[in-house]
């Protein structure tokens, strides 16, 4: 017992470790002589679309959930976003095999006592907004979710990391996770950001910079005082994209901020708990004599409004700059990767990123779906019109409560008189995995975090930006510098 | 789990960086509620010139011939040569599992994405990592050769081609004793219930608040 005790450091008395060292010190449950480590998980976010090969497992192998009040069930990929087909529930969806799904998910949370927000219920919304508005999601906790982005609960100053079917299996059924603890990296971005520039920015400038594979291997922290600066919502979106670097965690420190947020929050603690929450959560930073295995610099002033032009987040550039020609390219196989993303795009090397029309914009998804992303594209979209060329703008909130509150203030109007969609809450465009798609050869102007081939519908062509940006092009028609654009230039 | 000890089977290319698993599996077929029957639609929108469909049969279906692995050499290639950073993207379990069920037994890369190339070992796939030249020179012989084989050989940790190279290759020493004995890594965990409820009841008593709120 003294021996175990020793082992669980959850006052921060030792000194020289990163916030990530902290966590994963706190959730060491054993440590393995095979170099692996037994770890606990507080937080289990569970979705439709991971979930019910992992549930089959339990029943195949008769066993049962570990601990019931540690997960937190909704369904958000493949729901509906148009709201005559969402008003008829899981039985009117209109494709049948997603609507299996959706109830498959019901039916599992039902049967196990697993507390689900169900697809109309108050709290349903993509995962990653729903679990820190409920505060389900809290500082210092370990959460995982069958999906990649899950490192956005690191804006909490949580580990939090996605995992694959057979973990969300093997988490239900004990609770832990064999995993093997990664290496320190900090991205430091000093300086204040320009106006117009937001946390999308300054995450795509950062991928740009390090590639989708710099991070592999590694969980980031990302410091310094454009993040400090940054309200949570913003750290979620930067925590959110830290996959697309390649790293499986993205975290930011605790701060007073990050204490405000959490206040009040449906399923943090009250009362005295709280206090002894708050005091616990205020260690989470890390030592200053902490020492990371890579660290990464930017500074603010570098930082203007990003786009991305090619099939993979780090194919970006500053929406004042080109499209890359072949000649700028350092050797064979960029060359390749760049003539391959060029002809899928249908664009042409040399050729400005403002020039690129686009047939749809889509304002959504986990990387920009809460309020302050819903206020940012209100107030670009506000009095003006979707310009006659674009097919389709799509706006739609995180979850029923984003919803809700941007219904309050009345941006749901604003979008709808520019001439744009007010839809349900889900994950919609992000993955094209409902009606909500890109035809082929379509541009879309896009809030979400991944341009990949046919990732937005078989054959559309995703440019990634921040919501400001994304509705200045729903009004331009092309992509245009939402600094300029804001000032009434265009 | 499906267990790998050895073994050689025919190599077929995926020349390209960065595959991720929107490629190796694309989201429509995730809406599948089964952990079988992805193999068809392994690799869709580069193999089919239509868009597939899930459920759909794909066996008349009109296919890309120029990509490679449509190439009537590669047929039956059980051992997938691929570029860096294989595997990027989403956390879907349904990418190794469409490269199994499509009878692959093992990817050779330089890297993997860190999900993707976790998720292989949960079902019996294995992900070797060898160097960007190694993997070159495999490229090269392959191309070269019609009917191209490998040996893949865990126990010893090597890549062995009939010309007479033999490139090692590291990994975890637990993964590879789930992978070579084919364990259930559910059932090892819980042998550590005792440590794991012991775990519980310390943190409780500090962390009260990570307990019990969600009913
Ligand atoms: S919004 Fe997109 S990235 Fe986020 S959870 Fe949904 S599908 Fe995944």
């Amino acid at each position: 017992m003294a021996a175990m005790l020793k082992k669980h450091v959850w006052e921060t008395v030792m000194t020289g470790r990163t916030l990530y060292d902290k966590l994963w010190d706190s959730h060491l449950v054993k440590q393995n002589s095979d170099g692996s480590s037994l770890i606990y998980i507080d937080r289990h976010v569970i979705h439709e679309v991971t979930s019910p090969q992992a549930f089959e497992g339990l029943r195949l192998a008769d066993r049962k959930p570990w601990r019931l009040d540690t997960n937190i069930a909704t369904p958000d990929h493949n729901i509906s976003t148009d709201k005559a087909e969402r008003d008829a529930g899981v039985a009117g969806m209109a494709d049948e095999v997603s609507r299996i799904q959706v109830q498959t998910l019901d039916d599992n949370c039902d049967l196990y006592g697993i507390k689900e927000f169900k697809i109309n219920e108050m709290g349903q919304g993509i995962v990653h907004v729903m679990g820190p508005e409920l505060g389900a999601t809290m500082p210092g906790m370990t959460v995982v979710c069958g999906d990649s982005h899950t490192a956005t609960h690191g804006a909490l100053a949580c580990l939090a990391h996605g995992i694959g079917t057979s973990e969300v299996e093997h988490v239900l059924a004990t609770q832990c996770l064999v995993a093997k603890k990664m290496k320190n990296m900090r991205v430091t971005v000093n300086g204040t950001v320009g106006a117009g520039v937001t946390p999308k920015d300054v995450v795509l400038a950062i991928i740009g910079k390090i590639g989708t594979a710099g991070g592999n291997e590694h969980a980031i922290e990302f410091a310094g005082s454009v993040f400090r600066d940054m309200s949570i919502e913003g750290r979620m979106t930067v925590c959110n994209m830290a996959i697309e670097a390649g790293a499986r965690v993205g975290m930011v420190a605790v701060d007073q901020k990050t204490i405000d947020y959490c206040k009040g929050r449906q399923f943090v603690p009250k009362g005295e708990m709280w206090d002894q929450a708050v005091e616990y959560w205020n260690g989470l930073v890390s030592d200053e004599d902490a020492v990371f295995d890579t660290e990464v610099e930017l500074h603010a002033d570098d930082i203007a409004p990003q786009v991305t032009w090619g099939t993979s987040p780090e194919m970006v550039a500053a929406v004042t700059e080109s499209v890359p020609t072949l000649d700028q390219q350092p050797n064979e196989e960029k060359r390749k990767g760049l003539e391959r993303a060029l002809e899928y795009m249908g664009l042409e090397g040399g050729q400005a990123l403002t020039s690129i029309y686009v047939d749809r914009v889509f304002i959504g998804s986990c990387t920009n779906s809460r309020i302050e992303d819903m206020r940012a594209a209100a107030a670009v979209a506000k009095g003006r019109q979707v310009a006659s060329s674009v097919k389709q703008v799509l706006i739609v909130p995180g979850s029923q409560m984003v919803k809700a509150q941007a219904e309050a203030e009345g941006l749901d109007k604003i979008f709808i008189a520019a001439g744009m969609d007010w839809r349900e809450p889900g994950c919609s465009m992000c993955l094209a995995m409902n009606a909500d798609k890109l035809g082929a050869g379509e541009h879309c102007a896009s809030t979400s975090n991944r341009n990949f081939e046919g990732r937005q519908g078989n054959g559309g062509r995703t440019h990634l930006m921040s919501p400001a940006m994304a509705a200045a092009a729903a009004v331009a028609g092309h992509i245009v510098d939402v600094r300029s654009f804001v000032g009434g230039d265009q | 789990m499906k267990a790998f000890t050895t073994h050689r089977g025919l190599v077929g290319p995926m020349d390209r960086a960065n595959v991720d698993t929107d490629m190796i599996i694309p989201k429509q077929f995730l809406k599948s509620i089964k952990r079988s029957g992805f193999g068809p639609n392994l690799f869709d929108e580069l193999r089919y010139q239509d868009e597939g469909q899930p459920g759909a049969d794909c066996s008349n279906r009109p296919l890309k011939e120029d990509f490679p692995l449509n190439f009537p050499r590669y047929k039956g290639a059980s051992i997938l040569l691929a570029r860096k950073n294989f595997g990027c993207g989403s956390s879907r379990e349904h990418a190794p599992w469409a490269l199994e069920d499509y009878g692959f037994n093992a990817v050779i890369a330089p890297s993997y994405a860190d999900i993707f190339y976790n998720n292989c070992f949960k079902n019996g796939l294995l992900p070797v990592i060898l160097t960007e030249e190694q993997v070159d020179v495999l490229f090269k012989e392959m191309e070269a050769e019609e009917g191209y084989q490998l040996t893949v050989d865990l126990p010893s940790q090597t890549v062995t081609t009939d010309s007479g190279h033999v490139f090692s290759f590291e990994l975890d020493e637990f993964r590879k004793e789930c992978l070579l004995n084919g364990l259930d890594e559910i059932g090892l965990t819980l042998k550590e219930a005792d440590a794991i409820k012991q775990y519980e009841t310390e943190r409780a008593a500090q962390h009260p608040w990570v307990f019990g709120a969600i009913k």
